[in-house]
């Protein structure tokens, strides 16, 4: 740390530059050089993203113009990025409707279609394979999930095991819309905890604090072949998540809130699903809630998830 | 730096900001200037973080997917990097305790080592939170009135509120202090002695806050207790003193003077005690996890003996505890005092060691098994590494720097005027100045 204040010649204040400065001037130079270079791949990331997608307000503060002016660029860049023609809606939740699912362990035989058709259905990433559920494979006479296995390779139903799929509970009390550090994920009045894509930083803290294991980060960018990519999407739901944003299982509310049912219950060959509008005395859902042994996991969090899980007697 | 006891007649308010500019351009050129082996520090801490500076564009532009973080292990080295330096920045706070509380005169002439440290810390903790976020482009959705802050719900606000009001005040009270001794004037107490003590209790905060953020997760048993403050402030309350110990010593050498043994047998008596708290309060959850048992103790299970046959946590936390606890016996020998050796590797090693319990031996464990109980490892990527260093190498640039300007102010090489001698650094009243 031993410096010195006289310069150039060695008399103070006579004007003429050192070769200290002069190399200081040169070292300078060259590390603002060697940043540059250092981050440059940041330039060739920033011609991927737009101003308007940069400058977006957040989905509860867009106009029903500035949503549709959103909805159409974002169809635009899915069309110049992924060669796919589709429409990105955003259909409203219903009054008087708050959804809930059932499913019943009894007859579910771990076959996954159901984790197969979320694949599809949500545009998710082909490489990573994707999907908002996880099927565990469990030991009969024990709901100890450290026993259960998600990477069964062997054919379904093995006769000492039941099969237990894992999704978002879709809870009345989410942890994760808590935690969000800037409000990108919420839950709408029809009871499904949603994300705006383009608001959420990717912190990843939802994730942390989810006990369900149901939030999903895009660490890449997804990648799915143009015919695979399904058209029908919703802003909320299954379009193509950004890279470095979190994600969720949204109950297929582009389906479910225009009257049809999730894709993974469409394709569960054993009819272990059942989905409806927990305020409706009527509902299918309401009669299983009603008449069957009826359970959700880790009750003891208080989160009160709106999935459960029965047995038949 | 030093606080004298009687303030001096205020300077006109116009006088007492025209030169703050040139006291910055002043400070940034006298923090440039060096001998050989300062350029050779900082040209290797420069090539560090340029190939930090490198991974970081990388890992942005192709996604986190470079890091080795999972949908299971969704946090890792960065954000455990993040929650040591804020303990290491709560941590500069044991020399304003001493120096302010207990009016430790001594430790009044050096504090300003620990206020930077803090500054420095705190710039290194928010690089490692931009460095984690999959979208840093949208970090403005973090800033009031143009984004949506989550406050009060959200600690995570709660943190981005804490940290950057400690990095404000700190920066205010450092950048008075030094001015006012570059002005050559007394620093009036009614100035700085509130923003003291409001630091101290910020300090605290900060590592409490943090520690919220992960005790508040009611789905991760292993971070889910009560006892998750205490230990972060325990365990910042040894790193930063063990830091500031080294630090000094390295200052000293720099200088050439002699300064600073008072204050670092205060420092070595703080960390006696705070070494020996955090050992028994790692010693109090391990008997809770295991004792009672349970799928809860799965987690701890995992991190101190490994569980079904992974353990990648195992070596990390036994060298850790190991190391705590070497450092813990070196310090409590009475030749701590007499010999350099002795202390330098306490500090070391006990700095090492909480690094790591804070790193792979609380926030890793924290996502293995994960919330449905599945093990899925995490080690970090070359790329994590790289920004890691990188952070690490920028951070240290940037107190060296700092220490630069403030030893020239305080030993009058930066000044707006010729002081005609020279006073000792120890000296708590600068020389009588001609009138600005």
């Amino acid at each position: 740390m031993s410096s010195s204040s006289t310069s150039g010649c060695g008399k103070e204040d006579c004007g003429c530059v050192s070769r200290r400065t002069v190399m200081k001037g040169v070292g300078a130079t060259l590390g603002a050089a060697a940043f540059a270079r250092a981050i440059a791949p940041l330039t060739e990331w920033v011609d991927t993203l737009s101003v308007d997608e940069f400058l977006q307000r957040h989905y509860k503060e867009l106009s029903l113009v500035d949503l549709k002016v959103v909805l159409r660029r974002l169809e635009k860049e899915t069309k110049e990025q992924y060669g796919a023609d589709v429409t990105i809606s955003d259909t409203k939740p219903q009054e008087g409707v708050k959804f809930g699912y059932a499913l019943n362990l009894s007859v579910c035989n771990g076959c996954r279609k159901c984790a197969e058709a979320c694949h599809l259905e949500n545009n998710h990433d082909r490489p990573s394979n994707q999907s908002y559920i996880r099927v565990f494979e469990m030991q009969k006479g024990s709901m100890d999930m450290e026993q259960g296995n998600a990477h069964y390779d062997k054919p379904v139903p093995q006769p000492d095991k039941f099969y237990m799929p894992v999704q978002c509970q879709q809870c009345e009390h989410p942890p994760c819309v808590d935690v969000c550090p800037v409000e990108a994920t919420w839950k709408e009045p029809d009871g499904i905890v949603v994300v705006d894509y383009n608001w959420c930083i990717g912190c990843r803290y939802c994730e942390a604090a989810c006990p369900y294991h149901a939030r999903r980060f895009n660490w890449t960018k997804p990648v799915i072949p143009k015919e695979e990519i399904n058209p029908n999407q919703g802003y909320l739901s299954n379009r193509i998540r950004p890279q470095g944003t979190m994600e969720k299982c949204t109950f297929c509310l582009h389906r479910t809130r225009n009257g049809r049912l999730p894709a993974c219950l469409e394709a569960c060959p054993t009819g272990a699903r059942v989905f409806g509008n927990l305020l409706d005395p009527q509902s299918e859902i309401r009669w299983v809630l009603e008449h069957k042994r009826v359970f959700i996991l880790k009750e003891d969090l208080g989160l009160k998830p709106q999935f459960f899980y029965f047995f038949d007697s | 730096m030093s606080a004298a006891p009687e303030a001096s007649p205020s300077p006109s308010r116009p006088a007492f900001w025209r030169n703050f500019g040139r006291f910055l351009g002043n400070a940034a050129l006298e923090s440039l200037d060096g001998g050989k082996l300062f350029y050779i520090w900082m040209f290797c801490l420069t090539a560090i973080f340029l190939v930090g500076a490198n991974a970081w564009a990388v890992q942005v532009r192709d996604g986190m997917a470079l890091s080795n973080m999972s949908d299971h292990v969704s946090w890792g080295l960065y954000i455990a990097n993040f929650t040591f330096l804020v303990g290491l920045a709560a941590g500069g706070v044991m020399m304003v305790i001493p120096a302010y509380l207990y009016h430790d005169e001594e430790m009044h002439d050096i504090v300003i080592i620990g206020e930077l440290l803090a500054i420095a810390a705190i710039i290194m903790s928010l690089m490692f939170v931009i460095c984690d976020l999959g979208r840093p482009d949208r970090f403005w959705h973090l800033l009031p009135p143009f984004g949506r802050l989550h406050f009060p719900v959200s600690m995570l606000s709660w943190d981005v509120i804490v940290l950057n009001g400690y990095l404000f005040i700190n920066a205010y009270i450092c950048a008075y202090l030094l001015y006012m001794r570059y002005l050559g004037q007394t620093p009036d107490p009614r100035w700085y002695v509130p923003f003291v003590f409001l630091s101290i209790v910020w300090a605290i905060s900060i590592h409490t806050v943090t520690a919220f953020l992960y005790c508040g997760l009611g789905g991760r048993p292993f971070w889910n207790t009560a006892l998750l403050a205490p230990r972060f402030l325990a365990s910042a309350f040894v790193s930063g003193p063990a830091f500031i110990v080294l630090a000094i010593q390295v200052i000293r050498q720099a200088v050439g003077r002699h300064f600073g043994d008072g204050p670092i047998r205060t420092l070595v008596n703080i960390m006696r005690i705070t070494i020996l708290v955090n050992l028994l309060m790692v010693v109090s959850e391990v008997f809770t996890e295991f004792y009672t048992g349970g799928a809860h103790t799965s987690a701890a299970r995992y991190l101190y003996f490994g569980l079904h046959g992974h353990d990648e946590l195992v070596w990390w936390i036994w060298s850790s505890i190991t190391l705590v606890a070497v450092a813990a016996v070196l310090m409590l020998l009475p030749s701590v005092f007499t010999k350099h050796w002795i202390l330098n590797t306490a500090c070391i090693l006990a700095f090492i060691g909480i690094w790591i319990e804070k790193g792979m031996g609380l926030i890793i464990p924290g996502f293995v098994p994960s919330t449905l109980h599945e093990i899925v490892e995490y080690r970090p990527s070359a790329i994590e590494w790289k920004i890691t260093a990188g952070i690490w190498a920028l951070g240290l640039i940037i107190y060296t720097l700092f220490i630069k300007i403030a030893a020239g102010i305080v030993l009058n090489r930066t000044k707006l005027h010729a002081i005609p001698d020279e006073p000792p650094a120890s000296e708590s009243s600068p020389a009588p100045l001609p009138t600005l």
